[in-house]
């Protein structure tokens, strides 16, 4: 199924997704071309989410990935249940001769799928989200470039397992290392940035239940306004949508109504000790006069 | 979209079109984008759809496509609109890597460092005839006598090209032996932690089944990576050409090792540095070019370092090392306080100033006692032996 570039954007804001439009024209093509996507951005923009928006989209399943230090292809692709492979082996002894043993254990049964095996071997194709691909090693990295051009894996004891159907890949990258070049060409390129006022305002009037538009207006110009000052990590979308959840839940009407509680429940935003004591009383009023 | 319009053949599209794509394609290739021909053959499919009609569509679907990096994402935009709404004004191609220009101040630099011709080209004779002589018996630093001499001779007082060109190579080796080493010890200091079933049951084969011989899993560890920040002022103007070569030997023997350059700001020069080739990667730092022998900023550098650079280049197992002599023009102030905030960033910060080899020195200028507190290992770095000395240093951490 191939959707074109109107009917995804309208999908994905049916699916509590607000994209740009640009986004819209990078998921259309992903299909076009067969193409893995990759999403790169500050943390907190929403990279992840766009997966799960496209599997709404889609209507199909997200299989998901996390990426860490250390991953290898055991938790990756496949794993043999060896429990469950020797209580076989010890069940049958004496019974049965070896090489139907053999022919048994390394059998589907036996096999358990993980998430890169899981994505090809699904009849409708999936949505495969491999997330902070910069956390796996390189090595890792190397072996998914050969499978995301092959669309299959050899198992040793098992033979080739083709692809039933291709997956649509969205990777997503902090930058916290280089990604290769090989990868990097494979894919497809966008660059999630922090959405503008007007985006972010529509953001938190889809996602929080109940609060009024004057009201996610000015959470997102003050949001816009944190964000131009000089702070170690920035609040991200998710950290806006909380605190536009807290205002709302405190009965906020309009983010002047009360400074106080605007300042206190800043913690939503502000995480760390060194930007906390730089969003001072002083700073919080200077830039709610600004906005609000 | 339809199937017809899937399948549409590259040939659907005329003639002019092609070529003019392919020179847009040859105008990112000239601005640092990496494309292939199978971007291009992906782009001449888009171009034969419905949906390239619409300009507006059309310039997403290409920067999805040829762009790689947030920093084709940032060009992208000016190249296409200059491209194809016709303000060939606005084209901006990078000034490296280009080929016949004319000497910029680095290379000049370098020339009048490294007098005679073809520096270090990977087979020139000179390095061939040291590498062989150190392949006889003795460690690979300590090859010959005249070489011994050359590591322990203050690099201000190397005149004779021939002995710089020497040194130059010197300090590039010197980089790959700090490597191997540097390997080697890793390997012998892992141990086990978790129980490896799959290997367990592969070794059980010869024993009938019963897993006497356990495999372990190993923690890898993480290779050391080095950061290097060289300072390319006017004072440091008698080391400089020495520490590019020791810059490039570092960046082109360890994998993870990220180099840069800074005088009155910071760049970003990895890439440049890794062309095997010495000389072309020295042409290639002509981006740097400008400022070079000018003032120092060393505070403002590191807090550009600090806040565009720092989160990307430096994990859990990251030696900061800062090639400088300390005098700073900027603010001792800022120098400190983004000291400090590098200080947590990282494991161990190196500083190597040539000035400590002299004789009676104290590091008295404002900017190396601002920095001070926040430095684990001070050295020099003025001739090779003291370069060589740091190897131990780095294993350990």
């Amino acid at each position: 199924m191939t959707l074109d570039r109107e009917a995804i954007s309208e999908r994905l804001a049916a699916a509590g997704y607000i994209a740009d439009r640009d986004l819209a024209v990078a998921l259309w093509l992903m299909d076009d071309l067969k193409r893995p996507l990759l999403l790169e951005g500050e943390a907190g923009v929403g990279k992840t989410e766009v997966a799960k928006a496209l599997a709404t989209v889609h209507g199909t399943e997200l299989i998901r990935l996390q990426c860490y230090e250390g991953l290898d292809q055991n938790a990756a692709l496949y794993e043999w249940n060896y429990q469950r492979q020797l209580l076989a082996i010890k069940a049958r002894e004496g019974t049965a001769d070896p090489d139907t043993i053999e022919d048994h254990i390394f059998s589907e049964r036996y096999l358990l799928e993980r998430p890169l095996l899981a994505a090809i071997r699904r009849v409708t194709p999936p949505v495969l989200l491999i997330d902070e691909i910069d956390r796996a090693d390189e090595e890792f990295e190397a072996f998914l470039l050969e499978l995301l051009s092959d669309f299959q894996i050899s198992i040793p004891e098992l033979g080739t397992i083709k692809a039933i159907s291709i997956p649509r890949v969205v990777l997503t990258s902090n930058g916290t290392r280089e990604l290769s070049d090989a990868l990097r060409r494979r894919c497809l390129y966008h660059y999630i940035d922090f959405p503008d006022v007007d985006r972010e305002a529509r953001i938190i009037l889809r996602r929080t239940p109940g609060i009024d538009a004057a009201l996610a207006g000015q959470i997102a110009r003050m949001v816009a306004a944190i964000r131009r000052e000089d702070l170690r990590k920035l609040p991200g979308v998710a950290e806006t949508l909380d605190w536009a959840a807290t205002l709302a839940g405190l009965g906020v009407h309009d983010l002047r109504q009360n400074p106080e509680t605007l300042h206190d429940t800043m913690m939503c935003l502000i995480k760390t000790h060194e930007d906390r004591a730089q969003m001072t009383r002083e700073v919080t009023a200077r830039l709610l006069g600004k906005v609000a | 979209m339809t199937a017809a319009a899937h399948h549409s053949e590259p040939g659907s599209i005329g003639e002019a079109m092609r070529k003019r794509l392919a020179g847009f394609a040859r105008t990112l290739r000239d601005n640092g984008f990496r494309i292939g021909i199978r971007e291009t053959q992906d782009a001449l499919r888009l171009l034969a759809l419905p949906l390239a009609a619409r300009p507006a569509s059309l310039k997403p679907a290409l920067r999805a496509l040829f762009c790689a990096t947030h920093s084709d994402w940032d060009k992208f935009d000016g190249i296409f609109d200059a491209y194809w709404t016709g303000h060939p004004g606005r084209i901006k191609t990078t000034i490296s890597g280009a080929p016949n220009k004319s000497r910029t101040p680095f290379q000049q630099l370098m020339e009048s460092a490294s007098a005679s011709a073809p520096s270090g080209l990977p087979d020139h004779p000179e390095r061939r005839e040291a590498e062989l002589q150190s392949e006889s018996g003795k460690g690979r630093l300590q090859g010959a006598s005249r070489f011994d001499t050359l590591a322990s001779t203050d690099l201000r007082h190397i005149t004779d090209p021939k002995d710089m060109e020497a040194a130059h190579a010197l300090a590039n080796r010197l980089a790959r032996v700090m490597r191997a080493r540097l390997v080697r010890r890793e390997r012998t200091s892992r141990s086990g932690r978790r129980l490896d079933l799959r290997r367990t049951i592969h070794r059980s084969i010869s024993h009938g089944g019963t897993p006497f011989d356990l495999a372990w899993r190993k923690r890898k560890v993480r290779q050391l990576r080095l950061v290097v920040l060289l300072d390319a002022s006017g004072s440091m103007n008698l080391y400089t050409a020495f520490f590019v070569r020791f810059l490039h030997g570092v960046v082109d023997a360890f994998r993870e090792a990220e180099a840069f350059v800074f005088h009155t700001r910071l760049a970003h020069v990895s890439a440049s540095m890794r062309d095997r080739d010495v000389a072309r990667a020295v042409d290639r730092l002509s981006l740097m070019a400008q400022g070079i022998g000018g003032g120092t900023k060393i505070g403002e550098s590191l807090a550009t370092f600090n806040r565009w650079h720092a989160r990307r280049v430096i994990h859990s197992r990251t030696a900061i090392i800062i090639v400088s002599d300390g005098y700073d023009t900027g603010d001792p102030a800022l120098l400190g306080s983004e000291m400090k905030r590098l200080r947590r960033l990282c494991r161990r910060i190196v500083w190597l100033n040539p000035l400590i080899g002299w004789k009676d020195y104290s590091p008295q200028a404002r900017g190396m006692q601002a920095a001070l507190p926040y430095i684990d290992l001070f050295a020099p770095a003025h001739n090779l032996d003291s370069l060589a000395a740091l190897e131990p240093y780095l294993a350990k951490i």
